[in-house]
């Protein structure tokens, strides 16, 4: 099957000015806060809560604390599911609460992984607030969940499907569209 | 990497790959005993029953809690006090509490193969929690798992396990899972409990102490089992101590970082004095806290999943 090559949606440098706005918005809004938190998802969404921590540092001269989810055990399409991914561990350094939590991810899609980790940030304490953060959204909402903070936002058809890809793991940097033939599962 | 069945029913059937997967997911696992609410929504609405035809303590909490701490449904069945007494056979009774609504069968019983007897008849997802002298696949796994926490590899560690290998389930799952991850295993004890074929998987025996357990890594230390001393193997539990009992003056023929593990129960003062059980190389009571997530782990990659098998 041919696959289309995929379009680059964000090279290096539209990448990281995206952060630099989002970032922006993030202390614009509560980067005075002292209780300011940032929660990223695995994988991606670390990564990204790093670089986003970083920016915020240097405008507001306040680090706020990372924390790591791993959203498996709290999916809702377990029982279909053949095979399991490895269960990471999750890790919040600080209590969550009476937090301000940015939640932070890298796509925003069905918002089903966005309802496992409010799910699970729950389970860790109460947080005054959780706003979320996404680099894309490309639409396709299934649950009624919306993002504080958007780097870019698509309308993307069925068959496209957003990969963001990271120096951190996939060794670049940058955001592409990818088309799926059209009879893949 | 997917781990391709349906039920556990020992360590001889998994690949490497499949051992190191399930040790993968269980570090994911222990993270959630540090959380205020220890307990995770993924095995909600499944039902795990506890099967235990043979006194068990540790080993059915520790199901019991990992099944409750994933959300499921948890229900043990005692032997004693059920039909098993009035003189049920062992499928009818599991067909009845399939009818219940059992997800997961977790089995012990003192017949090797019984739990394979029961995968083969039903369509719940079986776990052998000990059958006999056979395999005890949750304990090879979490002590596996204790090693790779400590030592951080297996390549090249020499792994001692020392009592009544003849008997030991424990012993035989521990070597299937270590063998496969790469560490040399030396059995010890006395000769008449050390079986000759095991040589032929690669394992040392070894009926001097001190042989055995020079320069070793890691001692794995078994209870002597009374309940199945049928022939007199050896003179007596005091004779056993003063030859094979694990002491301070003793430790310090293995290396100095050596872990003393031990499954439980210990019998202090017969294969393990106070000093060692309680002293700074014993992860003992670690083991313990493992075992939990090592078998939410099991669960987990036992729930679900159409194509599995």
């Amino acid at each position: 099957m041919k696959t289309k090559s995929p379009e680059i949606l964000l090279d290096e440098k539209a990448l990281n000015k995206t952060l630099d706005a989002m970032a922006e918005a993030i202390a614009k809004e509560l980067g005075g806060e002292p209780s300011l938190v940032l929660i990223g998802i695995r994988t991606r969404g670390v990564f990204l809560a790093q670089r986003l921590q970083e920016k915020i540092k240097k405008m507001t001269k306040k680090s706020p604390p990372i924390g790591t989810l791993d959203i498996t055990l709290y999916r809702d399409d377990f029982s279909t599911l053949a095979k399991h991914p490895i269960v990471r561990p999750s890790s919040l350094p600080f209590d969550v609460e009476d937090k301000k939590v940015v939640l932070v991810d890298d796509v925003l899609y069905t918002g089903r992984t966005i309802r496992a980790a409010l799910d699970q940030i729950v389970d860790f304490g109460r947080p005054a607030l959780v706003k979320l953060a996404a680099l894309v959204d490309r639409g396709w909402r299934e649950y009624p969940i919306q993002a504080d903070y958007v780097g870019l936002k698509l309308t993307t058809k069925a068959n496209q499907t957003v990969q963001v890809r990271l120096a951190e793991i996939d060794g670049e940097e940058k955001v592409i569209l990818v088309e799926l033939p059209n009879n893949h599962s | 990497m997917k781990f391709n069945h349906k039920h556990l029913l020992g360590l001889e059937t998994l690949t490497r790959e499949e051992i190191e997967l399930v040790l993968e997911n269980a570090a994911g696992f222990k993270e959630i005993f540090t959380r205020s609410i220890k307990k995770v929504p993924t095995l909600r609405g499944k039902t795990v029953v506890n099967l235990f035809y043979e006194n068990s303590t540790r080993t059915r909490t520790s199901f019991e809690i990992a099944a409750k701490r994933l959300s499921a449904d948890v229900i043990n069945f005692s032997i004693s006090t059920s039909s098993v007494a009035k003189g049920e056979s062992l499928l009818d009774t599991v067909h009845t509490i399939e009818s219940l609504g059992a997800d997961f069968i977790v089995m012990r019983h003192s017949c090797p193969g019984a739990p394979l007897l029961l995968a083969r008849k039903c369509r719940a997802a079986v776990i052998n929690a000990g059958d006999g002298p056979h395999e005890h696949p949750t304990q090879g796994l979490l002590d596996a798992y204790t090693i790779k926490e400590k030592k951080g590899r297996f390549e090249g560690l020499k792994v001692v396990i020392l009592g009544d290998i003849t008997h030991s389930r424990v012993a035989r799952s521990n070597i299937w899972a270590l063998t496969k991850l790469g560490a040399k295993i030396t059995v010890a004890g006395p000769n008449t409990l050390l079986p000759k074929p095991f040589e032929k998987l690669g394992v040392r025996l070894c009926s001097n102490l001190q042989e055995a357990i020079k320069d070793a890594d890691v001692i794995n230390i078994l209870r002597i089992q009374m309940e199945r001393q049928r022939a007199n193997l050896f003179p007596s539990i005091r004779e056993y101590t003063l030859l094979y009992g694990l002491t301070e003056e003793r430790l310090k023929w293995a290396k100095k970082d050596v872990l003393i593990m031990h499954p439980g129960p210990i019998n202090r003062g017969v294969e393990i004095s106070q000093p060692v059980a309680d002293g700074e190389h014993s992860v003992i009571l670690e083991q313990v806290t493992n075992g939990v997530a090592v078998r939410m782990a099991v669960l987990y990659l036992l729930s679900g999943g159409e194509e599995n098998e």
